[in-house]
């Protein structure tokens, strides 16, 4: 019978010919086959991801509108970024749907999921397993479309708000100055509502239920239950929701594209969809690039802190 | 577990309401679909002449079957490749455990969190440079590197948990590196595998920064990419851009609903993975 055979069927390979191979293995995988295999994989990201991110850099010191001459201007596009109000506004901007995007799903992930984990195992928890998902698998400006239509002067929305006697508060929601970024938010919030819930439930179905038990027997209630024992063994869930949801918020592009494209005005612009208009429509390159490379070192000074704080320590 | 009965209820209609929240807009978006070309229906509201031809209008006006071809092709450029280089790569670093192979990991693991805009501009002009503008290889090629982070953390992670005794065991037998890899680790690897597929799957058909940016042909995008320049031309004609909307969401549905199991736990844990 074979090695192999034996490994497979769980019996343990005995004695001094297992000693051996192991010795062998050690060795063979630290030769340059082991390179060989991950090589491919190296030269593709290494050509299109990690050139273009050093050539961002790189063209961001420069201005150049992709044909011509390109001039050195130093720091000056980072300075741009920071004091042009129609540029930095597009950080606040993120930071502002950060709430929608983070805020919403987490905050009512956390709420409904632990509503709905009594009854996790049932047949409508699995319907609803589907059914929360879709909003994950359909084309983000399929969601921008279908919400800019809802939210429309006479769309859904506002025909439920007059059906219960809020018809004075209805207006183009996405064409209004004040509404229009909370309402990209609300698309947003829609879009990741489904997947942060799911998670949440998946996490807190690995909880003991025996702390539950416990803490019912002493008498806590259900938001003592939720405070004292949910939440802190969900540590690691909440922070890959967090991170997901964040990143979603700070490179949103598809939903901006479709829904407002950046307006009224530039109450919607987000630095995605400006690096976006700046690099291809202004012909402004190195605005365009230091504008990126904000973008970038934005996402990892949002990310990192909350991947430390969440990370279990094991 | 006792639950209490006022909790189960509760609960029940908290799922209810949620999952209505999720359903209702797309039911908004059928029923505004079926109303006539050109007029601006309110909300909810079944119309009394339903026009399926909008669907039919959609597809033609679209091009929808040029679309289908087109995003099948990328997926298929984009998704075996993708695959087989995640893989080989995770397979070196998780268990092969190459040296140098923290560096490398950690490289990968840099490109986690990066947005997409953050290279478009230089992926333009290198890809202009390359001769590849327009065509569907401007999409494909930039999208099996940018894959490459998730791919090779997903993979390697799986690879880390396979014991070393496998490899060995199959050497002994007289299997060299690479037959291992293929007659005993990939088909262990099977169930990562084809969760990794799915997302893949689902990430490129719905792309669309790449494909507006780099091509410029809505033919030879994904469909998700001409869904923009469909609203370009048909923003007006409500009931027609929502049938063509329909259209364009429906393959990932019904893909959805075919491998539902494998879709929700793959997400679930590519959440938590990534």
């Amino acid at each position: 019978m074979s090695t192999l055979a034996s490994v497979v069927e769980g019996r343990p390979a005995t004695g001094p010919r297992a000693a051996r191979g192991a010795r062998r293995g050690r060795r063979r995988g630290q030769g340059w086959v082991a390179w060989l295999f991950a090589a491919p994989a190296i030269v593709a990201y290494t050509l299109f991801v990690l050139v273009p991110l050093v050539r961002t850099v790189q063209y961001s010191f420069y201005e150049w509108d992709g044909i011509g001459p390109s001039p050195w201007v130093g720091f000056d596009n980072y300075v741009r970024v920071f004091t042009d109000p129609e540029l930095s506004g597009t950080i606040v901007n993120a930071f502002q749907l950060i709430v929608f995007f983070s805020g919403i799903p987490v905050l009512f992930g956390l709420a409904i999921a632990a509503t709905i984990r009594r009854i996790a195992t049932s047949r409508l928890a699995a319907v609803a397993r589907v059914v929360l998902f879709v909003p994950q698998v359909i084309p983000l400006v399929a969601a921008g479309i279908t919400w800019s239509w809802l939210m429309a002067s006479d769309g859904l929305v506002n025909q439920l708000l007059s059906a219960i006697g809020l018809g004075g508060v209805t207006r183009a929601w996405l064409g209004d100055f004040a509404t229009a970024l909370p309402a990209v938010g609300v698309i947003g919030a829609w879009v990741l509502l489904g997947l942060c819930t799911l998670l949440l439930l998946a996490g807190m179905s690995k909880i003991d239920p025996a702390l539950y038990e416990a803490a019912r027997i002493d008498g806590a209630g259900p938001l003592r239950e939720f405070f004292s024992i949910t939440v802190p063994s969900l540590r690691q869930e909440i922070g890959v929701c967090v991170t997901v949801t964040v990143i979603a918020a700070l490179a949103s592009f598809d939903i901006i594209y479709i829904a407002t494209q950046g307006g009224p005005g530039n109450t919607t612009m987000v630095p995605g969809l400006e690096i976006y208009y700046q690099a291809f429509v202004e012909r402004q390159v190195g605005v365009a690039s230091a504008l990126a490379v904000v973008l970038v070192v934005l996402v990892l000074v949002c990310v990192l802190p909350i991947q430390r704080l969440t990370r279990e320590q094991s | 577990m006792i639950v209490g009965r006022r909790e189960a209820w509760t609960g029940r209609a908290f799922l209810v309401l949620l999952m209505l929240v999720t359903i209702v807009p797309f039911v908004s978006l059928f029923f505004t679909a079926l109303h006539p070309s050109g007029t601006y229906p309110a909300g909810l509201d079944w119309p009394s002449q339903p026009q399926w031809s909008n669907f039919v209008t959609a597809f033609d006006a679209a091009h929808m079957g040029e679309l289908l071809t087109s995003s099948v092709l990328i997926v298929l450029g984009v998704v075996p490749v993708s695959l087989l280089l995640a893989t080989m790569a995770g397979f070196a670093v998780g268990h092969l455990r190459m040296v140098g192979r923290r560096p490398v990991f950690l490289m990968f693991v840099l490109g986690l969190t990066l947005p997409y805009e953050g290279i478009i501009t230089p992926l333009y002009y290198q890809v202009r440079d390359m001769g590849l503008l327009n065509s569907r290889w401007a999409i494909i090629l930039p999208l099996i590197g940018l894959f490459m982070p998730f791919g090779v953390f997903w993979m390697r992670a799986h690879f880390v948990n396979v014991p070393g005794e496998l490899s060995e065991a199959a050497q002994i037998d007289g299997a060299n590196t690479w037959q291992q890899f293929w007659r005993v680790h990939v088909p262990l690897a099977m169930p990562a595998i084809s969760s990794l597929a799915i997302l893949l799957f689902l990430w490129t058909w719905n792309q669309f920064l790449l494909a507006i940016v780099l091509v410029d042909d809505p033919a030879k995008r994904t469909m998700a990419g001409a869904l923009g320049a469909f609203q370009g031309q048909w923003g007006t004609d409500i009931p027609l851009l929502c049938a063509g909307s329909l259209l364009v969401l429906a393959p990932t549905l019904i893909v959805f609903l075919i491998f539902q199991r494998r879709f929700v736990a793959a997400l679930l844990q590519g959440s938590l993975k990534g």
